[in-house]
């Protein structure tokens, strides 16, 4: 398990002070996906370089199975940054040492015998499905099958963490699909701890179990993946969103002046109920359905509606309270949420 | 014809000796300069700020030291180290001695090139490295000097060059070599055929020590 307890990183530099982290609290558990997402400059790669203290913080604890790695001299860094594996989104394999040569890397450091090491990396290269490319330089691959290399080689020193710093970045769509698939069956397969920063929501969507939005050093959100996508509440976890059911608001304008749109997000309890005709039936109020979208996050479902309901101020109050009785989230639509 | 031959005879008999000479000054200061050239230009690299092993002060040393050694032109430099020749090499002037002053000379030069050499490799894979758990040593070791190795080799092509144009200076003081036999015959003598002779000689040396170098460089290129 590992927990970040109020984690802070400032820079000095030419500019003044940075501060790229601000008290930062996670709890990571063992075999987790754990995603965490945020734009360019968000403080992504400092938080991540933090876990294996490439980074030092400024302030606050970083404990990997209840040890404080604060409290590491340098040799105990060594020892502990070989069960962290960490691959990069430009993979950097070493050039001049082939396929095999690059895996065998965090072995020699660790001192393996030549025949373990040899052993494990067959092992590895096997699991990553190049063993016909054991000789191949890194020149002579795809990216994908780099970035395979590079997983092999965060794995070989039998790490039990991994961390990934924009790992599919640089790839394409299929490739980044086949890279998110091994990285899934390495974590289901061995148990392996994942952490992974990214700025494409579609890598969280895919793998991770557990996701947090990071946006200028702080921690904005986080929760289970499907509670992310499904009942986002932070405005940046939204825009990364970009979500579909809101399409078309943008352009509606209202029925009767001082109504106001709400966005209904209905999880699978609530999925199957008349809920809404039920209500309309019961109370004297009117609902005009904008826009509406049904999607799924790692097979569970949920629903957008976005409505408009008119009718007497008390009585839509009541109206809605009896929407959330029956598990529906109902938001105000903020107008700079509207879209196209 | 018949004088064209008479000029290769007399070429024949004269360039063995000084081309021996010339080649054993450049290939110990060569060798020498590497060797210590190289851990200087690594150590300068990786002590800077933000690099590996960030020691300031020691940095700065070096950076100093090198610029000094740098800018001094080589003919003051032989005749600066006079006292040090004698000491190593127990003479002051002569072709071993003079492999001294070019070995001093072209120390700096090696460190500058290794130096680049190293920060011109991507933050990236040493960063892999330390993610691994790799110590200083190993790095350098594993990552770094296999990493720069192609570029470093350029660099060292480009010193054997310059080194063999420093050598004809040498000559100049009495280190012998190509240089000393154009200064003796082309210049004091008149015989341009000699001269002529020494610079296709010297020329030919230089392409060859360029094609070879080119040629391992793309071999280590991956
Ligand atoms: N070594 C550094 N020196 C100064 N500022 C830095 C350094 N590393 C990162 N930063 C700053 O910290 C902030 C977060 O950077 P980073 O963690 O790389 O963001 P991300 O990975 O999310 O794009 C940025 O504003 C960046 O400019
Ligand atoms: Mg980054």
């Amino acid at each position: 398990m590992i927990e970040i307890r109020n984690l802070s990183k400032s820079f000095i530099d030419k500019n003044g002070r940075v501060d790229a982290l601000k008290n930062i609290n996670l709890q990571i558990e063992k075999g987790d996906i754990y995603g965490i997402i945020g734009l360019s400059g968000a403080g992504k790669s400092t938080l991540i370089r933090c876990i294996n203290r490439l980074e030092e913080p400024s302030a606050g604890s970083v404990l990997i199975d209840d040890k404080d790695i604060m409290k590491l001299n340098n040799e105990e860094i060594l020892k502990i940054r070989r069960r962290i594996g960490m691959i990069f989104q430009s993979f950097n394999l070493l050039s001049r040492r082939d396929c095999s040569q690059n895996v065998a890397f965090p072995l020699e450091v660790s001192n393996y015998s030549k025949e373990e090491i040899k052993a494990r990396v067959n092992e590895l290269l096997g699991l990553v499905g190049l063993e016909d490319k054991r000789h191949s330089y890194p020149s002579q691959l795809s990216g994908g099958q780099k970035q395979r290399v590079a997983i092999a080689r965060a794995l070989a020193a039998k790490s039990d963490i991994l961390l990934c710093d924009e790992a599919t970045s640089a790839l394409d769509p299929s490739t980044t699909k086949s890279i998110l698939a091994l990285l899934k069956e390495i974590n289901k397969v061995f148990g392996i701890t994942i952490i992974l920063i990214t700025h494409q929501m579609e890598v969280i969507k895919e793998i991770c179990n557990k996701v947090a939005v990071i946006s200028e050093g702080e921690i904005v959100e986080q929760g289970t993946t499907f509670e992310l996508f499904s009942k986002p509440s932070h405005a940046v976890t939204k825009r990364f969103l970009s979500d579909k059911s809101l399409e078309g608001t943008l352009s509606y304008t209202p029925q009767n002046s001082g109504a106001e749109l709400y966005k209904l997000t209905f999880l699978e309890e609530s999925a199957h109920k008349p809920v809404i005709s039920q209500m309309v039936k019961r109370m004297d109020i009117e609902v005009n359905i904008i826009a509406g979208h049904l999607s799924s996050v790692q097979g569970k479902s949920y629903g957008n509606l976005v409505i408009e309901v008119s009718g007497e101020s008390k009585i839509v109050a009541e109206a809605l309270e009896y929407l959330r009785e029956n598990k529906v989230f109902v938001e105000v639509l903020a107008d700079y949420e509207r879209v196209e | 014809m018949k004088e064209l031959n008479s000029i290769l005879l007399k070429l024949l008999e004269l360039m063995p000796q000084p081309l021996a000479e010339t080649l054993y000054m450049v290939t110990a200061a060569t060798i020498f300069s590497v060797l210590l050239g190289t851990p200087l230009g690594i150590v300068t690299a990786i002590s800077e700020e933000h690099h590996m092993w960030p020691h300031k002060n020691l940095n700065r040393v070096l950076n100093l030291l090198i610029n000094i050694t740098r800018s001094l032109p080589f003919i003051i430099l032989m005749i600066a180290v006079f006292p040090l020749s004698k000491l190593l090499v127990g003479r002051r002037i002569g072709t071993t001695a003079a492999i001294v002053p070019l070995t001093i000379a072209a120390i700096p030069f090696v460190a500058r090139l290794v130096e680049n050499s190293v920060k011109e490799l991507a933050w990236g894979i040493i960063e892999a490295a330390l993610s691994m758990g790799a110590n200083t040593r190993q790095i350098i070791f594993k990552v770094i000097l296999p990493e720069a190795l192609p570029s470093i080799v350029s660099g060292i092509t480009m010193t054997i060059i310059n080194l063999i144009g420093y050598s004809a200076m040498a000559g100049a003081i009495g280190g012998g070599g190509l240089g000393d036999l154009a200064i003796r015959f082309g210049y004091q003598g008149f015989q341009e055929d000699v001269l002529f002779g020494t610079v296709v000689v010297l020329l030919l040396i230089v392409q060859l020590v360029q094609y070879l170098g080119d040629k391992i460089y793309k071999r280590l290129i991956k």
